[in-house]
């Protein structure tokens, strides 16, 4: 297509136009209120935290303007607020954990009288000399943000926060190249697909777009069913628009007419926003017939995934949207050449397809001189577990592990020890603490026996069993195995049968030859990723932890005093305070008793080890202790006059 | 699997089967409208009932063993229906190296279900559901779509707690205006 100035102006003149609004709204000069609005806000309470904001402002009679936005990545903090109120000379401040009352403490002290009440502050947004601002903190300082960049930041259902923002301008440059120079930028930037197997984008761009076929399908990919994961649905909620213009150039640049957001049903919100965008965008002019003026036509649809873990596999996710069961079919033919309804298809990631409007804005270059050679850009996890500052990071490839997770995510709580970094969810492996200076990068955590995979990361401390953690990566991959291969169906099931007898304390010396030689064949005899990666949570750990699985199969301990059949609790009789009640009401099974010299002891028959007691005691007593095996627990004679009320009422209504 | 039958009555499943039209005139009638139509079904109703399987296999042509075949292999689906309140607890990697098992325990302790179980008295249902996306509380159970997050075994005992004076609540009013009316 030649140069087509009609594009630009198309585009310059719905920009303006956004602009022009926020301007007016800015120039009001009244104070303006973001608040965080993602599913992890609203868990941590930022609906209540709005209406008590609603409700201060209608009782004092305040003038000020709330806008929802996404998700800042700092889940620990949330709910947050960012207030802008130009008139007084502060930047915009952002506030941590403001539950109702604070919220209202804040807006009556801030907006009322001028007085940011400092002791809520986390930081200001901008560089200034009254706050200091979050910029100093490593958790922002030493991220890099590329996809999500406006997160947090922008109105994720108002399409002219993006625009203001130069939103969708990359889409009208790509509209006046010719395909094959998208295809080149994309392919020189060295972008790999961040949906797990980092294959290079361009190159399956390319495919796709020398394939002439009647009809071309784009998928944006964001059914991640990596369950402890949820940067893909966090970055739909927060900036859709990113990723819709991401899908609309990578449409364009292959000649598709057709592209569809396969989103996980389990997402709600993620579905709602989404749903919102393409219909801002349509009636905007940015999807539907000739896209900015020009001749290009693109019709996007959102499918809702309904919960198989095994459609994020791209012909499995395809079979699915045929109404079909989930099943991933062999490759060759891959969807670049095959897919829906038989026609050429790309299938992207959310992040992948979120990277390529900063790509074309920016240019290839500025995007390699990010991250490493091999793998240039960005990468984003979702580090959650056992660390202090859990939440969304966006970091450049290359960074190492110990940068991420002690200095960026502040390291393990407690005086606790680290023991495992778990990457790459059912398909990854636990990485021990010799790892921790490996560089993040696709192909160094591949070589180190984990993978980059999803993007969940869990970090565990000294009271992660590692047995257990691999226990549970297989009864989720057994579960969601989709029983097409043998080797997939059946070897997963046993070894997660050898698992739980040795979390039980049944194991056999020999199981933990076995684990192994099965989970190699499964990872040989396996159709699709599914099977060929299940066996690397086992596998890792049976090489860096042995020494877990030796003590629960030789001692039938498990030394992180986790599994449960192997533990017992017991109550200290030397520091139990006598007359002390607190762990009695705790138990939900009424296995504390009292002794006869007036303190309390745990029925083991009863115990069903939820560990309550050890909470509800008082810490200046800390006299509930957990030990493995449980054979090392006292046994104290409950006497008779002190047995269950349940037990004597009779059965349980 | 089948649905149980003898939790759908027979009257339930006319109500039902009274608005699948509606639902269905809203998709193509063609194969690719199966998932997203039985979606929609289990929106309305919040499970799909056996008769709604038949109905939704006659409308798109196909038999209801091939329904059933596709929405068994969803976890999306259920075909029970569910209780008057919704408990998902997450298993997710983080909720569970935070204990999510013991507060999902808790629940089947409770109310003497197991996952995917609704009481007889069709009160409460309980699920286990995988990462909701608020690891950072972990571990977290979602209560009638409203996520709790911090979870713990007295947790649980306290949310019975307020069902039961929502639930006295409830009674006394209804008593009030029957007794005004
Ligand atoms: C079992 C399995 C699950 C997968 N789940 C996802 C997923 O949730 N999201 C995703 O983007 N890719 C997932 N993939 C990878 C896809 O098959 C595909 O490679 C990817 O969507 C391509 O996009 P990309 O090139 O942008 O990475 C999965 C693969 C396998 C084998
Ligand atoms: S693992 Fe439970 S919310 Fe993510």
């Amino acid at each position: 297509m030649a140069k087509d100035t009609k594009i630009i102006e198309t585009y310059e003149k719905l920009r303006g136009a956004a602009r022009k609004r926020l301007e007016a709204e800015r120039a009001e000069g009244i104070p303006s209120i973001r608040i965080t609005m993602s599913t992890c806000a609203r868990a941590a309470g930022a609906e209540e935290t709005k209406k008590a904001i609603e409700d201060v402002l209608e009782a004092q009679g305040l003038n000020a303007r709330i806008i929802s936005v996404g998700c800042l990545g700092h889940c620990y903090a949330e709910p947050l607020l960012i207030i802008d109120h130009p008139t007084t000379g502060f930047p915009p401040i952002c506030y941590y954990n403001v539950d109702a009352n604070k919220a209202k403490l804040i807006c009556r002290s801030y907006l009322e009288d001028g007085d940011p009440a400092f002791e809520y502050v986390l930081g200001a947004m901008e560089e200034n000399d009254l706050i200091p601002p979050v910029t100093t903190f490593p958790r922002f300082s030493m991220e890099q943000r590329v996809v999500m960049e406006l997160c947090g930041l922008i109105d994720p259902w108002n399409i002219d926060h993006y625009l203001d923002k130069d939103g969708y301008s990359a889409l009208a440059s790509a509209l006046q190249m010719e395909r094959e120079e998208i295809i080149e930028i994309v392919t020189k930037s060295g972008l790999r697909g961040r949906g797990g197997a980092g294959f290079p984008t361009g190159k399956k761009w390319k495919f796709a777009f020398e394939k002439s076929a009647d009809g071309k399908v784009v998928i944006c990919n964001a059914d991640e069913g990596d369950p402890g994961a949820y940067m893909d649905r966090t970055i739909i909620e927060s900036n859709p628009h990113q990723l819709l213009e991401g899908l609309i150039i990578c449409a364009y640049a292959v000649g598709a007419d057709e592209a569809l957001v396969y989103v996980r049903a389990e997402y709600p919100l993620a579905v709602r926003t989404i749903q919102h965008a393409i219909e801002e965008a349509r009636e905007y002019g940015l999807l539907g017939e000739n896209i900015l003026g020009s001749d290009f036509s693109l019709s996007v649809r959102v499918f809702q995934g309904s919960g198989a873990f095994v459609c994020g596999e791209e012909t499995a996710l395809i079979q699915s949207v045929e109404g079909r069961r989930g099943m991933p079919q062999h490759r060759p033919p891959y969807p670049v050449e095959k897919g829906l309804w038989g026609k050429p298809t790309v299938v992207n990631n959310v992040k992948t397809l979120s990277s390529v409007p900063p790509i074309i804005r920016r240019g290839a270059d500025w995007f390699r001189s990010i991250g490493t050679e091999g793998s240039p850009g960005t990468a984003i996890f979702s580090v959650v577990g056992n660390v202090k500052h859990p939440g969304l990071v966006e970091i450049a490839m290359g960074t190492t592990l110990r940068t991420l997770i002690f200095d960026i995510c502040g390291g393990i709580p407690g005086k606790k020890k680290f023991k495992a970094v778990q990457i790459g969810g059912p398909s990854g492996g636990c990485l021990p603490e010799q790892f921790l200076d490996t560089p993040i990068d696709f192909d160094s955590l591949t070589q180190a026996g984990a993978m980059m995979g999803s993007g969940g990361m869990v970090i565990m401390d000294e009271d992660s069993c590692m047995v257990d953690v691999a226990r549970y990566f297989l009864e989720f991959t057994q579960k969601e195995s989709c029983g097409k291969c043998t080797f997939c169906r059946i070897g997963t099931k046993h070894l997660l049968n050898i698992l739980n007898r040795i979390t039980k304390g049944e194991g056999r010396e020999e199981d933990l030859e076995t684990l192994r030689q099965l989970a190699e064949d499964i990872k040989k005899g396996s159709l699709c990723g599914l099977g060929k990666t299940a066996p690397n949570p086992v596998l890792t750990s049976l090489r860096y932890f042995m020494d877990e699985y030796e003590a629960h199969v030789k001692e039938k301990r498990c030394p992180a005093l986790k599994c449960r059949d192997l533990i017992a609790y017991y109550i200290d009789l030397e520091k139990c305070a006598r007359g002390c009640e607190a762990c009695v009401g705790s138990c939900p099974v009424e296995a504390i008793f009292t002794t006869k010299g007036r303190k309390k002891a745990i029925d083991q028959s009863l115990c069903v080890k939820c560990g309550e007691c050890m909470t509800s005691c008082p810490p200046e007593y800390d006299a509930v202790v957990k030990v493995s095996p449980p054979e090392l627990a006292p046994i104290i004679e409950r006497p008779p006059d002190q047995q269950p009320k349940r037990a004597m009422d009779g059965a349980d209504s | 699997m089948t649905a149980p039958e003898h939790l759908v009555t027979e009257e339930e499943e006319k109500a039902i089967k009274a608005e699948l039209p509606e639902i269905f005139s809203r998709f193509p009638r063609e194969r690719g409208s199966l998932i997203p139509i039985l979606q929609a079904v289990q929106g309305r109703f919040k499970f799909l009932s056996p008769g709604a399987i038949r109905e939704v296999a006659k409308y798109l042509d196909l038999s209801s063993s091939e329904v059933y075949g596709v929405a068994t292999f969803y976890n999306q689906f259920r075909f029970h229906p569910p209780g008057k309140h919704e408990i998902k607890v997450c298993m997710g990697t983080a909720c569970h190296v935070a204990g999510g098992d013991i507060i999902l325990e808790n629940f089947e302790r409770k109310l003497n279900i197991k996952p995917g179980e609704t009481t007889p008295d069709r009160e409460y249902s309980l699920e286990r559901v995988a990462c909701v996306g608020c690891c950072a509380l972990a571990p977290v159970a979602v209560v009638d779509d409203h996520v709790i997050g911090y979870m713990q075994p007295s947790k649980v005992e306290g949310l019975f707690v307020q069902f039961e004076v929502q639930r006295e609540k409830e009674k006394r009013e209804k008593q009030a205006k029957e007794s005004a009316g």
